[in-house]
């Protein structure tokens, strides 16, 4: 026994497998210390970016320290400089006859940009030659202010901010060295992830997401396995009528495809009545047959050897017999196929919810339910909100792809022949 | 332990021991211990039939020492089978000690199983591995009611079992069966027995899987046993040569058919069956080349 965990361990796929899975594991344990905030709690409207986010409202009330960065003006004008602004800058100077062909109004070219706008633009010529498309005064206008925010004369657009009411108003000048600290305001949150379209924090709904899924799979699959488990032993030890009639049953489920026979329940039960615990069962109860199956196959293999038939001749009873002289001998396999059941599980809740026909929506999220509502809101398509989607694809692959590790390698362990 | 099966003064010194001493007891007048008539056992897979062992009569006495010879195939496995109660025959009757066997239900099985024991073929598969030896023989303390005894008289009583197959308990003690060699292995078996001591013992070829010097050795101590506790020893082989010098009777199995039986000088020396005679010159003689006049015979028919 000893010596087998030793084995096992030194496989290094089932090792790398393992690490993984206790890596999310762990994460899902512990993130809620860190974290207290309800994961269907809606922080905002529609989805946001992954970022920083600090209230303007105390950022205002907050005390400023003076900071004076060289490129300050030039990253601000970078960040607010509107994309009609710089389309009318290429504009004009197309219209003045410059050759624009490597300039652009993405923000990488902005440099480029404003070097030929200020050597181009002057307001008596522009005045003067009324070039195409901005013959009229508000045109000429309009460059003249873009003109004057480009050249730094931030005179029109000076800010100030007004605390109190009425006649205690006090105004107080906001100047563009003014700096707040991140950690002295009062309200600022990040968010690593962003948000999903009901507004909810990603990442925290992600972790509990995670943790549901994998107790789903957990239930499913234990259910699956003992069912499975249960089965084949029985129809494999006892043989005879009993063999017949359950291995009748298994056929019954092989024929009819598990994942229609899945839907048909699932959309019979509605979505109200469908909790965690019944969509695992569920699932549980649809996905025993290949388990019976293959422990009944090594179960007729191991009840004519010579150690059962001595056991027999001892005395011993039927369930002594399957527990000590069938078991041990197809445990390594009952937990690959355990470890399998629990992957197919998290796959299985994830498919059904990604159809809508997860557990209850309005109880707490899921894998599949999560990839259900990005899909729903358009976090695909109009938003282009990958952090909505993105994140939870990976985290059921990772999950997925750590439990087959752990179950190849352990196949290489029990089976030598596959050893390379 | 291996220096044991090894030393060729030990292995000599066990031949001479072997026990011809029954020979040419008339059993006849011994009580009946296991005799069927009839007995027959069918197996179906698919559409096809396989008649096993067809309407076979067996007469076992106490304390005889029966060999039921035949080739692989020949269904002397499946016979053992039935007589052990591991199998049900399909048809004829088994008769256990002069009354018709019952082995209906699991309570009468047991009872069965306290006078009926076995010694298999592969000693590497007779084990389950998860289980230590003590948990072997202790099992069989059990079985012959000793389950409340103290610890030290448990203890002694494996230790005898042990030291009657020249195995030292206090060496096995924690140990797995797979820790053993072969023979040790197949020795352990007959301190089983030892401790068990049922009235038939059915050893189905107990010495075909082990090297030719341990094989001396397993016999003979099989035969001290019967001689110690005049059980009745149902000895199954393909060896038609070990049968003649160990048996008191001799069945000779063909397709699943007793095709000639009695006193092992009787069939081994007149023998009448071609079958009989085949398996007799397929035994290697050391000074004499191979006769292979049966087997050209066989080929021609």
């Amino acid at each position: 026994m000893k010596h087998t965990l030793k084995n096992v361990f030194h496989s290094p796929r089932f090792l790398v497998g393992f690490i993984i899975f206790m890596a999310i594991l762990l994460t899902v344990l512990i993130y809620p210390y860190f974290v207290h905030r309800d994961p269907l709690q809606g922080l905002g409207k529609g989805f946001l970016e992954p970022g920083t986010y600090v209230s303007v409202y105390d950022a205002n009330n907050t005390g400023t320290y003076r900071v004076d960065l060289p490129e300050a003006a030039e990253k601000r004008l970078e960040s607010t400089l509107p994309a009609e602004d710089r389309q009318m800058m290429l504009d004009f100077l197309k219209a003045k006859g410059v050759d624009v062909s490597g300039l652009d109004a993405s923000n990488d070219k902005l440099e480029g940009l404003l070097a030929a706008w200020k050597e181009n633009y002057d307001e008596a010529d522009a005045k003067k030659n009324k070039y195409e498309g901005f013959s009229t005064q508000a045109k000429r206008n309009a460059l003249r202010r873009l003109d004057n925010r480009i050249s730094g004369d931030n005179s029109n657009v000076a800010m100030s901010v007004v605390r109190g009411e009425g006649e205690e108003a006090t105004s107080t000048a906001v100047s563009d060295t003014d700096y707040v600290k991140v950690d002295e305001v009062a309200n600022a949150i990040t968010l690593p992830l962003g948000t999903d379209n009901f507004g909810r924090d990603t990442l925290t709904e992600l972790v509990k997401a995670t943790g549901i899924s994998l107790l789903i799979g957990l239930i499913a699959g234990s259910i699956a396995t003992m069912l499975g488990l249960l089965v084949g032993l029985l129809a494999g030890y006892v043989g005879g009528l009993l063999d017949d009639v359950l291995m009748f049953i298994a056929n019954i489920f092989t024929v009819i495809p598990g994942f229609v026979l899945l839907i048909l329940i699932y959309s019979a039960l509605g979505a109200e009545s469908r909790g965690i615990t019944t969509c695992a069962v569920i699932i549980g109860i649809t996905s025993w047959v290949w388990t019976a199956r293959s422990v009944r196959s090594q179960v007729i293999s191991l009840r004519n050897r010579d150690h059962v038939n001595l056991s027999k001749l001892s005395g011993h009873s039927l369930f002594r017999i399957v527990t000590t002289d069938i078991l041990p001998y197809i445990a390594s396999y009952v937990v690959m196929a355990f470890i399998l059941q629990v992957s197919s599980g998290i796959l299985a809740e994830a498919q059904l919810s990604m159809l809508g026909l997860g557990p209850n929506p309005n109880e707490l999220p899921t894998l599949g339910l999560m990839m259900n509502w990005a899909k729903l809101f358009g976090a695909y398509t109009s938003s282009n909100a990958w952090w909505a989607y993105f994140p939870v694809i990976l985290m059921i692959a990772l999950i997925s792809f750590s439990l087959n590790l752990m179950n190849t390698g352990l196949d290489q362990v029990f089976n030598p022949t596959l050893r390379d | 332990m291996k220096t044991d099966e090894m030393n060729p003064a030990v292995v000599a010194d066990n031949r001479e021991s072997v026990s011809f001493g029954t020979r040419d007891k008339d059993f006849s007048k011994e009580p009946l211990c296991l005799s069927g008539r009839g007995v027959t056992r069918v197996f179906h897979t698919g559409k096809v039939t396989t008649v096993a062992v067809d309407h076979v009569d067996f007469d076992f006495h106490k304390g005889e020492l029966i060999s039921i010879v035949g080739e692989s195939g020949s269904g002397k496995t499946t016979l053992s089978k039935m007589l052990l109660g591991l199998l049900e025959p399909t048809e004829g009757e088994i008769m256990f000690q002069g009354k018709p066997r019952d082995i209906s239900t699991g309570a009468k099985k047991r009872e069965y199983w306290k006078g009926i024991q076995a010694i298999f073929q592969d000693p590497f598969s007779s084990y389950n591995v998860f289980h230590k030896i003590d948990s072997v023989l202790l099992d069989c303390i059990n079985m012959r009611g000793g389950k409340n005894l103290p610890k030290e008289q448990k203890i002694a009583m494996m230790t005898e079992a042990c030291s009657f197959v020249n195995l030292k308990f206090a060496e096995l003690t924690n140990k797995y069966p797979f820790e053993l060699s072969g023979g040790q292995m197949q020795r352990l078996m007959i301190a089983r027995i030892f401790l068990l001591k049922p009235n038939i013992l059915l050893a189905d070829e107990p010495t075909s899987m082990i090297d030719a010097c341990s094989r001396a050795t397993i016999l003979d101590m099989l035969l001290k046993l019967r001689d110690e506790t005049g059980m009745t020893v149902i000895f199954i082989t393909h060896d038609i040569g070990l049968a003649y010098y160990i048996s008191d009777a001799v069945y000779i199995m063909e397709h699943g058919k007793f095709v000639e039986s009695g006193k092992p000088d009787k069939v081994m020396l007149e023998p009448e069956a071609p079958y009989t005679k085949r398996l007799i010159s397929d035994v290697p003689k050391i000074h004499e080349p191979w006769d292979l006049s049966t087997v050209e015979l066989l080929q021609k028919a």
